[in-house]
């Protein structure tokens, strides 16, 4: 929608992305199979914090049930792990959750603010006790067993999910829906009256921001082996998704890959090296983001814009 | 030709009749006005008009047919828009984005993104907020936010135009800029219908004036009818 000329400064970005894609791509000839595993986690956050902030940051629907997508993802893998290739599982996660959004964002889209978030947690809840009963009735164990796949599929697997994310959520945005899903969230009833369709407008985004949990959580479950409802449909993944990249700031694109990279991090190396102080830690630095950076991280940027200005100005020539 | 026409329309809230078995009709090519004391019911008939809330009984025309009933952006797109009392522009994004949502959403034929540029560029221009494009709406000052409003409306390309008090909390100066901006709209060959309590203008402005009061019709005509019926004097000043 905004056009620029080709100048140095624009290149940055571009050139920034080739780079990073070229090191993610490469990540298992160089790094421990550790860090493979370490960097598939970040990926699945960033996966889930993108694809959350594709719907709701635009829209400012608070939505809480990424852990009902990613969810019915992992179960389908649980279930269809066995009989079909992975290729295919991932691609049915997709498209069952994707089938989930779009019959919720049919139902619930129409509520606003509080009553669509309060609906949104229930449904997690409510998915949860369905597939335990189902398991306790019908198959009479309450766990599944996922049959694993080698690490290195795993992340490849996690990393074409995320560049298939990327590239749809930044094609969204950049398109004329994207500013039709911000006059949403700026003024539904204005939006409505100059032309756009918003129910299925929002249904339809909802439901393609799913297609992606589903699949994340697909290829998951391959590495966690045993799956049960309570670690399928764990209300924290919703609300890590959230957290993350409201921390990361909703005005940027890159704000919530900024906030799920970093708390990612942060979470796995304060919890091998701080055991005990772990969460205090955590939470004094997502207080701290709150309360002084409430736009989040990426708020961060135009302040060290005008500091290094003001700095440079005190001392000229320096 | 009627390009708008109302008959019997009726809508409650709770026990109250807002609108209340009300027969309109506007003329193509016409200004009109809506008038009546506060809580008369012509913000609703207005919502009900453009798709905002739906009637209980009666039927709206526009053209010809049948639009009581159906959706907001479906009544847009017919070419019927509107603004609101309460202004209602999207307050974060820039003056320029706010007019090329319309113009990209608001019609039947489907616009490029250049050409609703070149479109919202002109329309700015039209209500004098040239230069501003980049600013955000919330950073306008009212005047200039209910422009922006109009301008937005124009972005759907109507054939009629609902302005729900364009001049309220308007200074004198910019009350006249106001009624020049309407003569430009209707010169553009836009059917007006316009809520207005600024009696000065609503009398200098429109051909003819409808009457509400408790939700119903009780007077139209002429301006110089209206201001002479007892009806209406005895309904704003009290018996």
């Amino acid at each position: 929608m905004r056009t620029r000329g080709t100048t140095p400064k624009s290149l940055v970005g571009p050139v920034l992305v080739v780079l990073a894609l070229a090191l993610l791509a490469s990540l298992t000839f160089y790094a421990s199979a550790y860090t493979v595993i370490f960097v598939t986690s970040i990926l699945m956050y960033v996966v889930l914090a993108v694809s959350w902030a594709m719907f709701s940051g635009p829209t400012g629907y608070i939505s809480l049930a990424p852990a009902a997508f990613f969810g019915v993802g992992i179960y389908t893998a649980a279930v269809l792990g066995l009989k079909l290739p992975l290729a295919l599982v991932i691609l049915l996660a997709g498209v069952g959750s994707f089938c989930l959004a779009l019959l919720i964002g049919a139902l619930t889209l129409r509520l606003r603010g509080i009553y669509f978030v309060i609906f949104t947690v229930g449904l997690v809840e409510l998915i949860k006790n369905l597939v335990l009963w189902y398991e306790v009735t019908f198959t009479g164990t309450r766990g599944r067993f996922v049959i694993p796949v080698d690490n290195n599929t795993v992340y490849y697997v996690m990393l074409t999910i995320l560049v298939l994310l990327l590239l749809t959520a930044y094609l969204i945005r950049r398109s004329r829906f994207g500013l039709a899903l911000q006059s949403i969230g700026e003024d539904e009833q204005a939006a409505a009256h100059v032309g756009v369709n918003v129910n299925p407008l929002k249904t339809t985004v909802f439901a393609v921001s799913a297609v992606f949990m589903g699949a994340a959580g697909a290829i998951m479950a391959t590495r966690w082996s045993y799956v049960d409802p309570y670690i399928a449909f764990n209300p924290l993944f919703s609300f890590m998704a959230v957290l993350m990249a409201i921390f990361g700031g909703l005005g940027r694109f890159y704000g919530p890959i900024l906030g799920a990279v970093i708390i990612a991090y942060l979470e796995e190396t304060l919890i091998t090296r701080f055991p005990y102080h772990y969460m205090l830690i955590f939470g004094l630095v997502l207080v701290a983001t709150i309360v002084y950076l409430p736009g989040g991280l990426v708020a961060l940027a135009p302040k060290l814009r005008s500091w290094t200005a003001r700095l440079r100005r005190a001392h000229p020539g320096g | 030709m009627h390009i708008l026409e109302g008959n019997a329309v009726t809508k409650h809230f709770g026990g109250l009749a807002a609108v209340s078995d009300v027969d309109f009709a506007v003329d193509q090519g016409e200004v009109v006005g809506l008038i009546g004391p506060n809580g008369a019911g012509k913000t609703t008939l207005f919502n009900l008009i453009s798709g905002a809330l739906a009637p209980e009984s009666g039927t709206i025309r526009f053209q010809g047919d049948r639009i009581s009933g159906l959706k907001p952006h479906v009544i847009c797109r017919r070419g019927l828009a509107r603004t609101f009392q309460s202004v209602k522009v999207f307050p974060h994004l820039p003056a320029h984005a706010n007019v090329q949502l319309a113009a990209l959403f608001g019609r039947t034929d489907r616009m490029s993104v250049a050409e609703a540029n070149r479109e919202t560029v002109e329309l700015l221009e039209f209500v004098g907020l040239a230069g501003v494009g980049a600013v955000p709406a919330k950073d306008l000052k009212l005047p200039l936010q209910k422009r922006l409003e109009v301008a937005r409306a124009l972005g759907t390309k109507p054939q009629m135009l609902l302005l729900d008090e364009l001049m309220a909390g308007l200074n004198p100066t910019e009350v006249a800029e106001a009624m020049d901006l309407v003569y430009r709209i209707r010169d553009r060959g836009v059917t007006l219908f316009l809520i207005e309590h600024v009696m000065k203008a609503i009398m200098g402005v429109c051909d003819r004036i409808i009457v509400l009061h408790h939700g119903q019709k009780i007077a139209e005509g002429t301006p110089q009818e209206i201001a002479t019926s007892r009806t209406v004097v005895e309904v704003y000043l009290g018996e």
